[in-house]
């Protein structure tokens, strides 16, 4: 059976060998710094499960650290030609959208296809982790296809993988942070107490109130926040769990879709996005920096009331 | 254990801190990471953990979202080694060869790209740094002028404004319906984790009714800018003889054309 562990061994030696890339790049900026962190990543992947939990916990306190510290730069990149990109790009024509796009299609039939293959006892793959493994595979056949396609080596879209992990900078780590930040929220009590707040001071025996109220403290959150992912854990552990899925039987796939979309238009709302709504404002050279903004609030205010109603609708 | 709260007498209050140091951090703009670092900690110490606690439920929690960073790494080898080979070349290109008419309708047109694109996980064919501020805001300006002679200054601002919200819109309702992206594993992982097992390919699934509002909702504004559009530009026309000077030495028409992504 392929499961996610495997998947964990093949970004483990990618990781690793970024790792090594940074360590011997002697035009890298902190390369000790970048290798350190790139190293730990990898063995998170590679031997995480074999470590104890504190140690782990030690190297993601020294990952962020050496992330949020800004010890990831960018090393000197060497893009093609533009004589040879201008070849490529006419020789390529349309076709170099295929191998990104074998990506989801090849995902999806993962999930439809060789998700059904199975006999007595064994299964071809995880079915717990069906779309992730099938999305590892399709990952896995894309790679030679596009390398053929560009003629260029595997080593190449390592090289490739390594700038635009180094484009994101600290982003890299903060998804996944954000996420262990949810769990520990929960582990330490705080759905509990968003929970008691909101049954002592909301009227949520009526469906529509807790509905409102969650798409709204999504919003709101990711307003004050600037980051869907940052409320998520938060309003779901004090809203939706306890009053939408226990109380009210709602569907939680339902839930948590309508939910994210519902922070997303607190996120077109907030300068605290700064990066989708205040640096575009400097990009375009406009006089006001808040102009997208305030392009985008109706739309953002008219989607909330659409997934409210959604929501309402969808969920039970 | 989260239903009968109400059972329960004493709820304890102080691990919200966490919740307030995340609020503080972010509004005071320290580095995003170190302030997730620093909130974990804090619930921490507010829920009475000891330090050795801490730092093992970090580690279990980083062990247990492995998923995220599988799906937003993986891919990158191969749409890396298709940017080499002129990836956001095709994209642009395919966007400029389309002639519209109207500002709304060269905008619906990049909404829907954008939104399709990402919806199949192609987040990086836009953004403003690539794609608006090299193609789509220039391209929206030029479709306005070539209608109209003489734009007023806020009129251009807008239409600038209104590109990159569009490449928000498209971006943000669009990449949902991706079961690859990381919100839908954040959130497979999150109600896991809270004892609820869902199918991110449900999740996924159930985006898709927003996703077309989302569409249905800006393509409408679009419409309806397209009229703001017509009536700045007649009440501009009103009071030609003293504004129309400055519209015209406008520095991003000269410049941002020449910009490469």
């Amino acid at each position: 059976m392929i499961s996610l562990s495997f998947l964990y061994l093949l970004l483990g030696l990618l990781l690793l060998w970024i790792a090594l890339l940074s360590l011997f790049d002697r035009t890298l900026p902190n390369r000790f710094a970048a290798a350190a962190f790139w190293g730990c990543y990898a063995l998170v992947f590679l031997i995480g499960d074999y470590l104890p939990h504190s140690l782990v916990g030690l190297m993601v306190v020294l990952m962020a650290l050496l992330a949020g510290s800004g010890a990831l730069k960018a090393s000197a990149h060497n893009a093609l030609s533009p004589k040879r990109l201008q070849h490529s790009v006419q020789r390529l024509g349309s076709w170099v959208f295929l191998p990104p796009l074998l990506i989801p299609l090849l995902t999806v039939f993962g999930v439809l296809v060789l998700g059904e293959m199975k006999g007595d006892g064994w299964t071809l793959l995880d079915p717990k982790n069906l779309t992730l493994v099938s999305l590892g595979l399709a990952c896995l056949i894309s790679l030679p296809v596009v390398c053929v396609l560009t003629r260029e080596k595997p080593q190449q879209a390592g090289i490739e993988a390594k700038r635009l992990m180094e484009a994101m900078g600290w982003a890299v780590l903060l998804p996944q942070l954000l996420a262990t930040l949810g769990l520990l929220f929960n582990e330490a009590g705080v759905g509990t107490a968003v929970a008691a707040l909101s049954e002592t001071y909301l009227a949520v025996n009526e469906r529509w109130v807790a509905v409102a109220a969650y798409c709204i403290g999504m919003a709101l959150f990711t307003v004050i926040m600037g980051n869907a992912f940052a409320a998520f854990p938060v309003i779901t552990a004090g809203i939706g769990i306890p009053l939408l899925v226990m109380q009210q039987g709602a569907n939680p796939a339902v839930m948590a879709a309508i939910g994210m979309f519902s922070g997303y238009c607190g996120t077109l709302m907030t300068p605290m996005a700064a990066n989708f709504n205040i640096v575009p404002a400097a990009l375009l050279e406009l006089k006001d920096p808040h102009l997208v903004i305030k392009m985008q609030l109706p739309t953002a205010l008219l989607l909330l009331a659409a997934n409210i109603v959604l929501l309402y609708l969808l969920a039970f | 254990m989260l239903t009968d709260v109400t059972q329960t007498a004493i709820v304890n209050y102080w691990p919200l801190c966490g919740v307030a140091l995340v609020i503080l951090g972010f509004v005071l703009r320290f580095n995003p990471v170190l302030v997730v670092l620093v909130a974990g900690i804090g619930t921490g110490l507010a829920a009475l953990m000891p330090l050795s606690q801490i730092l093992s439920e970090l580690g279990e929690g980083f062990l247990k979202t492995r998923t995220l960073p599988l799906i937003l790494l993986l891919p990158l080898a191969i749409i890396g080694l298709a940017e080499r080979h002129g990836l956001k070349q095709q994209a642009q290109a395919f966007i400029a060869r389309r002639q519209t008419t109207s500002v709304a309708k060269f905008l619906t047109l990049y909404l829907a790209v954008r939104e399709g694109t990402a919806a199949l996980g192609l987040t990086s064919l836009g953004g403003h740094p690539q794609m608006v501020r090299p193609l789509v805001a220039p391209m929206s300006e030029a479709i306005a002028e070539q209608r109209w002679q003489n734009i007023p200054d806020l009129m251009r601002q807008k239409v600038r404004a209104m590109a990159a919200a569009t490449d928000n819109i498209g971006l943000f309702f669009g990449e949902d319906i991706f079961v690859a992206f990381g919100a839908i594993v954040l959130m497979h992982t999150f109600l896991r984790e809270s004892g609820i097992e869902t199918d991110p390919l449900h999740i996924a699934l159930w985006g898709i009714p927003t996703a077309l509002c989302a569409f249905a909702i800006h393509a409408l504004r679009l419409h309806q800018f397209d009229r703001q559009l017509r009536q700045l530009q007649h009440a501009a026309v009103t009071t030609a003889s003293q504004s129309d000077t400055q519209a015209q030495t406008d520095p991003l028409s000269s410049s941002a054309t020449g910009v490469k992504p």
